[in-house]
């Protein structure tokens, strides 16, 4: 292995600037003239809109305009797109309401833009903003699920009757019903998966900028997909041809998929800015990212599972519900559906799988793809009831999952809801994360615990996940509005460096090192003459950009592809130089060899011979070195993994404190373990922050965001989180040539069933089968209380 | 936030005349309360008086049998004094837990005690320690220095100077801390002082209160069993997402069992 290439540790090239507080995000981006714009947002979660005044904002001298869904209306194609649809168990598409940018009659949650004010200062447009006079006849709303479907529930669409977007299903019915009428056992759960706020690190931002000369728009914007973003916003809001819109997303400060989405905010500034003749420039603080970034998960459902007298699993019934919010976000659809009941086989040979799921509005921010995305809440409900289950057979955790895993000559490995497995080893990693964890010590940890007067209880989760959605012909079946393949150039300069445009974007990841490593590997050039581009629509190819876990083994193995092609022709050059067979010549540590001579050329040679080709095949070879291909995968890739969590729960105050914690995981192939690591640690945290402490509460009467600040919301901090002991076992991808599968979002997918699934362990004394997600001290408190009465 | 005024005087004398006349104006401490509000736009002073030039508001005395602590001391340096950590080790506790290390370093001792937040940890300590506001007019006793939640008795233009602690025999703090913001859901101050013990909770209730069965179980027997079996009305104290008043009264008796454990009772 080089020292920087495929398996190596390489520090990431990036943080030099993001630490020494070099990094150019959207809001360090200013322009000529630039005005700003303040977003006036409904404080009703439910509402007709009566009269807009703003006389009184424009009579500001700093003020330039005030604008409003009538004035959009009027002049844009149509509203904000949603790129996944799903259809009802009858075949009937979902019902699919208009997503105005600005609301025209109606604002249906607090947070709905329903003006801008631009003016030549943000602190000025904000002031002005206040002065906005929107009347607004209040009607009733709901925001929670159970409410939403009640009779008499308040009708948030005329299109949704009973607030139903859709009501779909997947699997075999009649199946699960046979198993369960065979089953001599049968678990079964009623669970909710906790309404999360996402809070990427750098609040959303977005920069309209219009030439009139060109008659070109610019757009600065926080996306995790800037292709994606003018693709949906020119084409379906604004109606911008593709060759006069450029999206730029530069450094980006974390998005955990909230930064997917086409936002309001981005169609607002942009067609504001050529109505102006102005750069626009709009910045969220923190509590406008509270009501206006698109939340995750929020489910509630049932779950039964049939067994036979050894506790193999027969079947699986789940029913979900699941909120989208007031209006379908970008790929809200695919969230509940094919990211989710797809994975509720998880990683056992349950022969019956049926889920129906029924996706609800209410009257909340917009659901749509956080973290994990569907898998956390699958492999939540799942490792919940597989714990149950558990004790319903006389099992153990570890052997009732024993029994029922996946073998390893199970592969490729049909699962009853669509997907099929490539490859894994289910046994191997649980083996790991036994020993990482010292699991046959615990009833002296256990005891120690005791002594101090603490609960310790222990939980395992072991999860799949699919990463890397595709292939796109696959996904389009599914309902996706788009192509899931990646792009990538290799542009290899005269002078021998190289230049990656990447269809795919880092926001945290560390592409800019992990794909420099591959290319250093493929063509042996210093890892600091790699340069990696990303971000920018007027520079890199067509890309899908980075949701998913889908940046390595979609984005690197179209890297990988082009480095393909790079290799064949600088083979081609070299042969011509050496005066040898293109077949003699090997291609190894940045020299290309005939082999078995010392006769070689430096891939720097190669390199300048194609840019200044006078000593060069120009009759059967272009000149230049540069390559671009397109990827699209032959399948999802399947991580998998095994967390055990231990965790210490005080009695007298309900406080859970996770003391132990360790992930065993199996990505495929690994380019830096470093950075892996520290995705794992990301995620695990953002885990064990859903299983603990973050909670989105609305009042369900007026429809108010209560934890609408980090005051109430809880993210989970340095302190609340162990060190972690995370550790790999590699099983390879089959499908593509690294062997890689992903690993950004397994940390968020393993980690809460491990945490709660510990928590009811050490409940377990007091007859605690169930405890509420998310644990806080309150409700393990209460628990307690009950269980003890 | 809105558009104020902003004054830094150098003399209490000088903060005074800005303050006089002037109902809209509003002194500043370290603005751990006051500037997120503002930022919030819930407040909109019309003038800001910066009370951090005034050297003689800030540092710690000792004199004979008590601690005084200048308003605009900070919690960093209360919770870092030796003199403070070696005479009242429960103040210092409760210094070293408000916030986090860039609240401890901003705020003040004098902010928070005149804000009387109902989840700020200092009343506990000015309440439990029996402490003497100092202000520029007056001394006031803490048993009548909060009022309500965000009242004190202070006047409008009276500015809150330094806070006297007399020595307690013994003391301890313990917090219940807001997951989210760290603020307390329940912190109580068990002390024993020269004029009984003394317990105080804050947190829990509109603004930091005494709890009297409780300091007559502990008079009789500093230890935290005397509070066993001992229950705590729910029905005046405060309920949020975080914890409903059963749940506050509940951690009031645990706290203060914990407070009398860590005063070595």
């Amino acid at each position: 292995m080089s020292e920087n290439g495929i398996g190596a540790a390489v520090r990431r090239k990036e943080d030099h600037r993001f630490i020494t507080g070099g990094g150019r995000y959207t809001d360090d981006i200013n322009r000529p003239n630039q005005v700003y714009a303040y977003v006036v947002r409904s404080p009703l979660a439910h509402a007709r809109i009566t009269g807009i005044d703003a006389s009184e904002a424009l009579s500001r001298d700093d003020v330039i305009a005030v604008l409003t869904g009538a004035d959009m209306a009027a002049e844009v194609v149509g509203g904000l797109p949603c790129g996944w649809g799903v259809c009802n168990k009858d075949g009937s598409p979902m019902a699919e309401p208009a997503h105005p940018p600005l609301a025209t009659d109606t604002v249906r949650y607090v947070g709905d833009q329903v003006a801008v004010v631009i003016a030549t200062s943000r602190a000025a447009a904000r002031d002005a903003a206040e002065l906005v006079d929107v009347d607004y006849d209040e009607l009733p709303a709901v925001t929670d699920l159970a409410s939403a479907g009640a009779d008499g529930a308040p009708q948030i669409w005329e299109e949704a009757p009973a607030n139903v977007c859709f009501d779909w299903e997947i699997g075999d019915s009649a199946a699960v019903d046979e198993a369960f009428s065979k089953a001599t056992q049968t678990a079964s759960l009623d669970v909710v998966n906790n309404r999360l706020i996402p809070n990427a690190m750098e609040p959303r931002a977005a920069i309209g900028d219009y030439d009139r000369g060109k008659d070109e728009y610019t757009l600065f914007t926080t996306s995790q997909n800037p292709h994606v973003i003018r693709l949906l916003m020119g084409a379906n809001v604004l109606g911008i041809p593709e060759h006069k819109l450029r999206v730029i997303a530069p450094d980006v400060g974390g998005g955990f998929g909230s930064k997917i989405f086409h936002y309001a905010e981005e169609a607002i500034v942009t067609w504001a800015s050529k109505r102006l003749g102005r750069p626009v420039k709009w910045t969220a603080d923190r509590s406008e990212s509270f009501v206006s970034d698109a939340h995750g998960r929020d489910h509630i459902s049932h779950a039964e599972i049939a067994m036979n007298d050894d506790g193999e699993f027969l079947g699986l019934r789940v029913r979900t519900t699941a909120n989208l919010g007031a209006y379908l976000s970008t790929f809200a659809p695919s969230v509940p559906t094919y990211l989710y009941a797809t994975l509720l086989a998880g990683n056992y040979k349950t022969p019956a799988v049926y889920c129906e799921v029924k996706a609800m509005f209410t009257n909340t921010v917009p659901v749509d793809a956080y973290r994990g995305a569907g898998r956390p809440e699958a492999s939540y409900l799942l490792e919940r009831l597989v714990d149950k289950a558990a004790k319903v057979a006389g099992l153990t955790p570890i052997e009732i999952r024993r029994r029922n895993f996946v073998p390893n000559d199970g592969f490729p490995y049909q699962t009853p809801v669509a997907l099929e497995y490539d490859s894994g080893d289910y046994f191997a990693v649980l083996d790991k994360a036994l020993e990482i964890s010292d699991y046959d010590n615990f009833a002296a940890r256990k005891k120690a615990s005791a002594n101090k007067g603490l609960l310790r209880g222990r939980g395992l989760s072991t999860y799949i996940e699919a990463c890397g959605i595709a292939p796109s012909n696959v996904a389009g079946a599914l309902g996706a509005r788009a192509g899931l393949y990646e792009s990538g150039t290799v542009r290899v300069n005269p002078t021998g460096s190289v230049t990656v445009l990447t269809g795919s974007h880092s926001h945290g990841q560390g592409h800019e090192t992990t794909f420099a490593q591959l290319v250093h590997e493929a063509l042996g050039v210093d890892i600091d003459a790699i340069e990696v581009v990303h971000g920018d629509t007027g520079k890199i190819p067509f890309g899908m950009g980075t949701y998913g876990s889908r940046s390595l083994a979609v984005g690197g193995m179209a890297l990988v592809a082009a480095l393909d092609k790079i290799k064949a022709k600088a083979r081609k050059i070299a042969a011509h130089l050496l005066e040898a067979s293109e077949d003699d010549v090997e291609f190894e540590n940045g020299e290309l060899r005939i082999a078995g001579t010392d006769r070689a050329v430096t891939f720097g040679d190669v390199a300048l011979a194609a840019y200044v080709p006078h000593n060069y095949p120009l009759d059967v070879l272009e000149p230049g070195l540069e390559e671009t291909a397109f990827y699209d995968p032959k399948n999802f890739t399947f991580p998998a993994g095994c967390h055990i969590c231990e965790v210490e729960v005080d009695p007298d105050t309900g406080v859970v404190n996770v003391d132990r914690f360790c992930a065993a995981d199996d990505f495929g192939r690994i380019i830096n373990p470093m950075i892996v690591e520290g995705q794992v640690h990301g995620g695990v945290t953002q885990g064990i922050g859903q299983a603990l402490f973050e909670e989105c509460v609305y009042d369900n009467e007026s429809g108010q965001l209560l934890s609408g600040s980090m005051m109430d919301y809880c993210l989970p901090k340095a302190d609340n989180v162990p060190n972690f002991d995370v550790a790999t076992n590699v099983t390879l991808c089959q499908h593509n040539a690294l062997g890689v599968k992903g690993c950004g979002e397994a940390g968020a997918i393993g980690a809460p069933p491990a945490v709660i699934n510990a928590v009811v362990d050490a409940l377990s004394e007091y007859g605690v089968e169930d405890i509420a997600i998310p644990a806080t001290p309150q409700r393990v408190w209460q628990a307690i209380q009950s269980a003890s009465r | 936030m809105y558009e104020f005024n902003y004054h830094r005087p150098a003399s209490l004398d000088e903060a005074k005349r800005i303050l006089s006349g002037n109902d809209e104006a509003k002194l500043l401490g370290g603005g751990m309360t006051l500037l997120p509000t503002m930022k919030m736009r819930l407040a909109q002073p019309s003038d800001l008086v910066d009370l951090s030039a005034i050297a003689s508001l800030s540092g710690i005395e000792v004199a004979g049998d008590s601690i005084t602590i200048g308003a605009m001391t900070t919690h960093a340096q209360v919770a870092a004094s030796a003199e403070v950590s070696s005479r009242i080790a429960a103040l210092s506790v409760l210094a070293s837990g408000i916030g986090d290390a860039q609240v401890r370093n901003r705020g003040t001792i004098g902010g928070s005690v005149a804000n009387s937040d109902p989840a700020a940890d200092y009343p506990a300590a000015v309440l439990g320690l029996n402490a003497t506001v100092i202000t520029d007019e007056r001394e006031i006793a803490a048993d009548d220095f909060f009022t309500g939640m965000f009242e004190t008795a202070l006047g409008p233009q009276e500015i809150l100077t330094a806070i006297r602690f007399p020595l307690p025999k013994r003391a301890g703090y313990a917090k219940f801390p807001n997951p989210a913001s760290r603020y307390a859901v329940a912190g109580v101050m068990v002390a024993e002082t020269g004029n009984g013990v003394r317990v105080a909770v804050t947190g829990a209730g509109a603004n930091a209160y005494r709890v009297s069965e409780m300091e007559s179980a502990l008079s009789a027997n500093f230890s935290a069993s005397a509070l066993d079996g001992l229950a705590v009305d729910a029905s005046e104290l405060n309920g949020d997402l975080h914890a409903s008043p059963e749940y506050r009264a509940h951690l009031v008796v645990v706290m203060a069992k914990r407070a009398v454990a860590a005063a070595g009772g």
